[in-house]
């Protein structure tokens, strides 16, 4: 496929249409019929929620419908598990009507397909998917013209089932898209909003499908980063400081050159290591002897919080209706209460892991990443390559959740193959992993809050540090309320003592523990039950529904709480998409361990594309969910993160799982985000239920039995 | 220091000179390119390397080749019949048990060698056979779903 080195030049070009160019492209190419189609506004949500002001002027995909009836989508997308890989697919065979079996899909190649921003926030479905259906939508239309000409009737009186265009009226008049596509070169550019179908006449889209790769991926034959091969390859180990503040004074590599075989490469900070036995270059790294200065941050577990109100920076004030004061007057009860989130590791299976060779004057990137195309672009400024001369592949991801944004493997292999000439594999090993990890930020969130005698929740002053403002969202019909938001997005630059960045639902997790905590406190005052409690200063509807849903489904019985039935209840809002959640807990009161028993979640999240793919994602938020909000605590001093393995760094296993049972309201309305949603009201609904047994309240996640033991003293 | 090693390797004898020392885990990655075996701790922590030594579980990233001399070591890509999936992977696609699939093979070993110590697994059996094995996706459920399916597949087939 390395025939299409001059795709790039092509999408460039695209608005002029320099006759080679495209000429050159078609051959290329082949026949069949081709469909471009920009994603603006999706691109524009993209900009809101990644904090980036670029909006890119490329085509976004195309769809390639081929001469054997097969159609390929090439989009920028990747599959990192989550399964849009099926969703996509599956909207793509609905619009154009081909069985799912006949879509192929080609993902984040950067030669083959066109530019995307990344594969985060839950965009795949809710801000790329419509732009795929309309371009399909339009493929079928050019094809039943077609038709009609071949069959030499109007266009009304056609109809489409799996690739054959058939009459209505006879059904034997029939030509087959691979007929229609054969020996010609068709190109489109959508330029109206065409016609999709309405949600009553979904075939495919709507149904439960698994996913399409699991075959490869249970027979060990789906290749991941480090499981690409080639000719004279050699593993990269590379010289690791102490810590994020520490800087390289001088190293010595005299003892590492005696191993037999072994390259050292020294080139400014980066040194390493490189052998073709992973093994030896393991030994010849651990020979390097290197001397580090660096001043620490004043900053560790022990008083993280403390130095992090400490170097607060200025607020923003997003939301500010109605008068505080006033609401505070007319308070029967207010609430004063400050939150903690700790530092959180992504710790995706997959350590990050890049192969990387230069042929020909052109760098080759197997990257795993969530971002093929900045790694593209960052890979040619590091190594001063056009940017026509770097290509990123990314195979498999195993795993993402957000810190496979990052891409300093896919560099650091580049540099190498460039300054070696030979194939170089980097593939992190557990303890650079967690170095290395862009981890949750640490966050702060201060809520003042009150409610008159009625019950009724009259303000609401929300404070949120380090954390974003994504998920602070009042949700409740509040009066009187101001929220301010200290610090942009999920990164703080010069603050945090390492990288943080973005982790599944940024910031949504931290918010809506917050909130849903702030609630249940104010229930609990207020003596009403909690889910009451919501509803009654719910007037958003698709919030009342999810929670009168989630509600049914557990057969809530209502009780102040605490009831010492250790049920809890929490609900949020992220990527379009509306999750209520109950859980019920057992809580050991000797250890401080919690045992969540069961977990019921609804979620309203539009229309469906695949309810399959999105149960899964709800099972995954919430299993993967109790780990951040009962163990997962990142150790570190300073810059040294003290976390390097699994052995400490506690992620949910067998025993923890609770039975869950899930729901997805029927919605026909533009489908929204799935993959991170159902992780936000984890924190809370564990906290809110370990309360409502116990009657301890926590303000610090995670909720390890050590702070549920200090917790339960207070009791 | 290098040596001849000769054991069993998904079914076929092989022989390599290499030091006994070297890790499992790295020769069956780099010697044999058998990639379905997967790096996740490198300490034994996390189970994605697991393999069949003799039909038990074991964990190949704190195995020395040595210690596979004379035994029979089977990987991912030894499982399936052909193109005949063995139980366990069946179960695991049947069930949709898998999202990124890094732990998937690990996993699925990991299942086999539970199964072949105990047939008749209880649901408590299983996940305490499982539970050093870790799966960040979250698809905890399916799996256990997974194993009791091709259990019970294999128990009626004898």
């Amino acid at each position: 496929m390395d025939e299409f080195n001059d795709y790039k030049d092509y999408l460039k070009s695209h608005s002029s249409f320099p006759g080679i160019k495209r000429r050159d492209f078609f051959r290329l190419m082949g026949g069949g019929i081709y469909i471009f189609f920009r994603v603006g506004s999706a691109m524009e949500i993209m900009a809101a929620e990644a904090d980036q002001n670029r909006l890119p002027n490329d085509l976004n995909a195309f769809l390639q419908i081929h001469e054997d009836g097969t159609v390929t989508c090439f989009t920028g997308k990747i599959e990192m598990g989550q399964g849009v890989i099926t969703g996509l697919a599956q909207m793509l065979a609905d619009e154009l009507d081909v069985a799912f079996e006949k879509v192929k899909m080609v993902m984040g190649d950067t030669d083959l397909c066109p530019w995307d921003m990344g594969t985060f926030g839950s965009l795949s479905t809710r801000a790329f998917g419509p732009y795929l259906r309309a371009a399909a939508a339009e493929a079928r239309m050019v094809l039943l013209i077609q038709a009609a000409e071949v069959l030499g009737v109007p266009l009304e009186d056609l109809d489409v089932n799996e690739g054959v265009i058939f009459k209505r009226k006879d059904k034997k008049e029939k030509v087959t898209y691979s007929q229609l596509t054969e020996g010609k070169k068709i190109e489109r550019f959508l330029t109206e909003k065409p016609e999709v179908k309405d949600y009553s006449e979904f075939r495919i889209m709507g149904q439960p499908r698994f996913r399409v790769d699991s075959v490869e991926k249970v027979t060990g034959k789906a290749k991941y980063s480090g499981d690409i091969r080639l000719p004279g390859m050699v593993y990269a180990r590379i010289l690791r400081p102490p810590s994020h503040a520490s800087k390289l004074v001088s190293v010595d590599t005299s003892e590492a050159e005696k191993v037999e075989g072994v390259q050292i490469v020294k080139d400014g900070d980066l040194v390493a290591a490189l052998h073709e036995d992973p093994e030896m270059a393991d030994k010849a790294r651990r020979l390097f002897k290197a001397e580090f200065v660096g001043d620490e941050k004043p900053v560790s577990n022990e008083n993280v919080f403390a130095y992090l109100n400490e170097n607060a920076p200025e607020g923003n004030v997003n939301i500010n209706e109605g008068d505080l004061e006033t609401g505070k007057k007319s308070s029967d009860n207010t609430f004063e209460n400050e939150f903690h989130d700790g530092y959180v590791a992504h710790s995706p299976m997959e350590p990050h892991t890049a192969m990387a060779f230069l042929e020909d004057g052109k760098m080759t990137v197997w990257a795993g990443t969530q971002t093929p195309f900045p790694a593209k672009s960052n890979i040619a400024r590091v190594l001063g390559f056009e940017e026509e001369k770097v290509r990123v592949k990314p195979p498999y991801l195993g795993g993402g959740f957000g810190g496979k944004s990052a891409h300093q493997q896919a560099v650091e292999a580049a540099r190498l193959a460039k300054i070696t000439g030979k194939p170089v594999m980097v593939d992190w090993n557990r303890q650079e992993e967690f170095f290395y990890d862009e981890f949750r930020p640490a966050a702060i969130v201060k809520i003042n809050s009150g409610v008159d005698e009625k019950g009724k929740i009259v303000f609401w002053d929300y404070h949120v540090y380090y954390a974003g403002d994504r998920g602070a969202e009042t949700m409740y019909n509040v009066p009187h309320q101001k929220r301010t938001v200290y610090g942009r997005g999920w990164r703080a630059p010069g603050i945090h003592p390492f990288p943080t960045g973005a982790w599944r639902g940024p910031g949504n997790s931290t918010n809506t523990f917050a909130r849903e905590v702030q609630i249940d406190i104010m229930a609990a005052k207020a003596g009403i039950d909690p889910v009451e409690f919501r509803l009654k200063n719910l007037t958003d509807q698709r919030a009342i529904d999810v929670l009168t849903e989630v509600a049914k489904m557990a057969d809530w019985k209502p009780a102040q709480s605490p009831s010492k039935r250790g049920y809890g209840v929490a609900i949020g809002s992220d990527a379009g998409t509306y999750v209520a959640h109950i859980a019920k807990v057992d809580v050991d009161a000797k250890t401080g361990e919690v045992k969540v028993m069961k977990v019921w979640c609804a979620q309203e999240m539009g229309y469906c594309v695949n309810p399959q793919g999105a149960t899964i994602q709800m099972e995954g938020c919430i299993n993967m969910g109790m780990g951040y909000a009962l163990k997962e605590v990142v150790e570190f001093e300073g810059g040294k993160v003290k976390t390097s393995n699994f052995d400490t760094y506690e992620i949910p296993r067998f025993s923890w799982i609770p039975e869950i049972e899930t729901k997805i309201l029927d919605r026909n309305a533009p489908p929204q985000g799935g993959g991170e949603p159902a992780i936000v009201c984890m924190g809370a609904v564990i906290n809110n239920a370990i309360y409502d047994l116990t009657g301890a309240r926590l303000f610090e996640m995670a909720m390890t039995p050590q702070r549920i033991l200090e917790a339960l003293k207070n009791v | 220091m290098t040596e001849t090693i000769e054991f069993r390797l998904n079914g076929k004898s092989v022989s390599v000179q290499l030091d006994a020392s070297k890790t499992l885990l790295w020769v069956l990655r780099a010697h044999f390119n058998l990639t379905g075996t997967k790096y996740g701790c490198g300490e034994g922590y996390c189970g994605a390397c697991t393999v069949l030594i003799d039909g038990s579980a074991i964990r190949s990233c704190i195995t020395n080749l040595g210690e596979v001399a004379g035994k029979s070591v089977v990987t991912i890509e030894g499982l399936a019949d052909g193109d005949k999936l063995h139980p366990v992977q069946q179960a695991f696609v049947d069930n949709d048990a898998l999202q990124c699939g890094y732990c998937t093979p690990g996993m699925i070993m990991n299942a086999v060698g539970l199964i072949n110590d105990n047939p008749n697994p209880t649901h408590e059996d299983i996940i305490w056979g499982m539970e050093n094995n870790l799966c960040r996706c979250g698809a905890h459920n399916r799996i256990i779903e997974a194993i009791e399916t091709a259990a019970a597949g294999m128990r009626n087939k004898k």
